[in-house]
């Protein structure tokens, strides 16, 4: 009687232990999904940092992440000292603190990541600009295809990297219109940048500092306008007597 | 071929062709494992550490498979699944309430984690119940008949001879059982 009332108290554990498991054996990685100024994101994650990034609204996330990384995704909350982590890492664009788990990625990927990492909020760089600042100047094209292939958008900045010749360029999270609004929620009006490359502006200087930058350094954005001369290219401000600066290092 | 029907299909016998596959493939038959134990164990916890028996239960699993990718395919083969299972977790249960003696508890005003919804109504009654046992006699009663191990795979788990777990597993019982006359 007692023993069969004992009997009785088997029962099965939420579905959140198994899945918590799987995650902290790391044999699969686990998703949830996170509010961005594109929309939901689903963040893909595991014990050792987060990896990757994607539109919700993406049909076979779960499919292609197993391809791509090799472990399948479920649901699960992620470790909750990350939770306010992530949330900055989206608002911010920019990692901080959060750990990310590039592992598949070569060490040239991450090295370019980490370059975009450190662009800072409200700014854009060329292409060619992370080719050189990774002592790779004829990069670019490498460079590129690094930003299509971004596992972690958002938290890793690719929307901050444009094209060469200042327009916005493409963008691997759901298309240049999400560039658009992500540079335009941190301060950059693409209609501005794409005014300045279609005057064939490269970068601005000033003539009080004779200093000159890219168009969205915020030293570039300090100077007033009777005081702002536009350059085609470096060898323009350059030749006009002009240093490059320090802080954006055009 | 009268033989071959007399052989009873133990669940012995399926957690050795378990074991069999974890030793080809540890992280091909990982899952498996957990499928197969994750309701007796969490069952177990759940009387043995009634707060903390889905963290407990998570990491005795974690612990099973670093275990499990530490050792050698031949060793794997051997292991009976059913009372390894419970040394793992219940030496992570020992652990775990040494710690947290050692530990400044914070004053709680409400129950961290409630009963779970499909729990039988009298849940916390039992954990009343199984709180007035000293805990080997506790150890004994939850493993032999919430979890279901024989008094062989106790003895194993518990490191304790055949006899010395029945004699707790039986005087487990009957103490609760005076417990219960009590109640009424």
């Amino acid at each position: 009687m007692i023993e069969e009332s004992l009997a009785d108290l088997a029962t099965e554990p939420p579905a959140s232990v198994t899945s918590g498991t799987l995650l902290g054996t790391g044999l699969v990685d686990g998703a949830s999904v996170w509010e961005s100024p594109v929309g939901d994101v689903v963040v893909a994650f595991n014990p050792s940092g987060v990896v990757s990034v994607d539109l919700a609204s993406t049909p076979g996330i779960e499919a292609a992440h197993e391809v791509r990384f090799g472990r399948r995704l479920v649901e699960a909350r992620a470790p909750k000292a990350w939770a306010s982590r992530i949330d900055r890492a989206i608002e911010q664009g920019q990692p901080g603190d959060l750990p990310l788990d590039l592992r598949t990625l070569t060490g040239f990927q991450r090295e370019i990541l980490g370059i975009t990492a450190a662009i800072p909020r409200g700014e854009v760089r060329p292409y060619g600009w992370l080719a050189r600042a990774a002592a790779n100047p004829g990069a670019v094209r490498a460079v590129g295809s690094v930003m299509a292939k971004n596992p972690v958008p958002l938290v890793v900045p690719c929307h901050r990297v444009v094209r060469s010749d200042g327009t916005v360029g493409a963008y691997s999270l759901g298309g240049a219109d999400n560039k658009r609004t992500l540079l335009d929620h941190e301060g950059v009006d693409p209609a501005e940048l794409e005014a300045l490359a279609r005057a064939g502006t490269r970068f601005i200087g000033s003539d009080t500092t004779g200093i000159y930058c890219l168009p969205t350094c915020r030293h570039a954005r300090r100077i007033s306008a009777g005081h702002r001369i536009a350059f085609a290219s470096d060898a323009d401000a350059v030749a006009a007597g002009y240093r490059p600066c320090q802080v954006c290092t055009p | 071929m009268g033989f071959f029907q007399s052989m009873p299909s133990t669940v012995a016998t399926v957690t050795d062709e378990l074991a069999r596959r974890l030793s080809r493939d540890v992280d091909g038959a990982f899952e498996e494992f957990v499928t197969a134990f994750r309701s007796p164990v969490y069952s177990g916890l759940r009387r043995l550490h009634p707060s903390d028996a889905e963290d407990l239960t998570q990491e005795a699993f974690i612990r099973a498979y670093r275990a499990l990718i530490s050792y050698p395919p031949e060793r794997i083969e051997t292991i009976d699944l059913r009372p390894w299972v419970w040394t793992i977790a219940l030496n992570l249960g020992r652990n775990h309430v040494r710690d947290r003696s050692r530990r400044p508890q914070p004053v709680e005003l409400h129950d961290r984690h409630p009963a779970p919804e499909d729990e039988p109504a009298d849940g916390r009654a039992w954990d009343q119940r199984f709180a007035a046992l000293p805990p080997r006699q506790r150890q004994a009663v939850v493993l032999r008949h919430v979890v279901g191990l024989t008094y062989e795979e106790l003895a194993l788990a518990l490191e304790r001879p055949v006899g010395t777990v029945k004699n707790d597993v039986h005087r487990g019982i009957a103490r609760l059982r005076t417990i219960i006359e009590e109640e009424a």
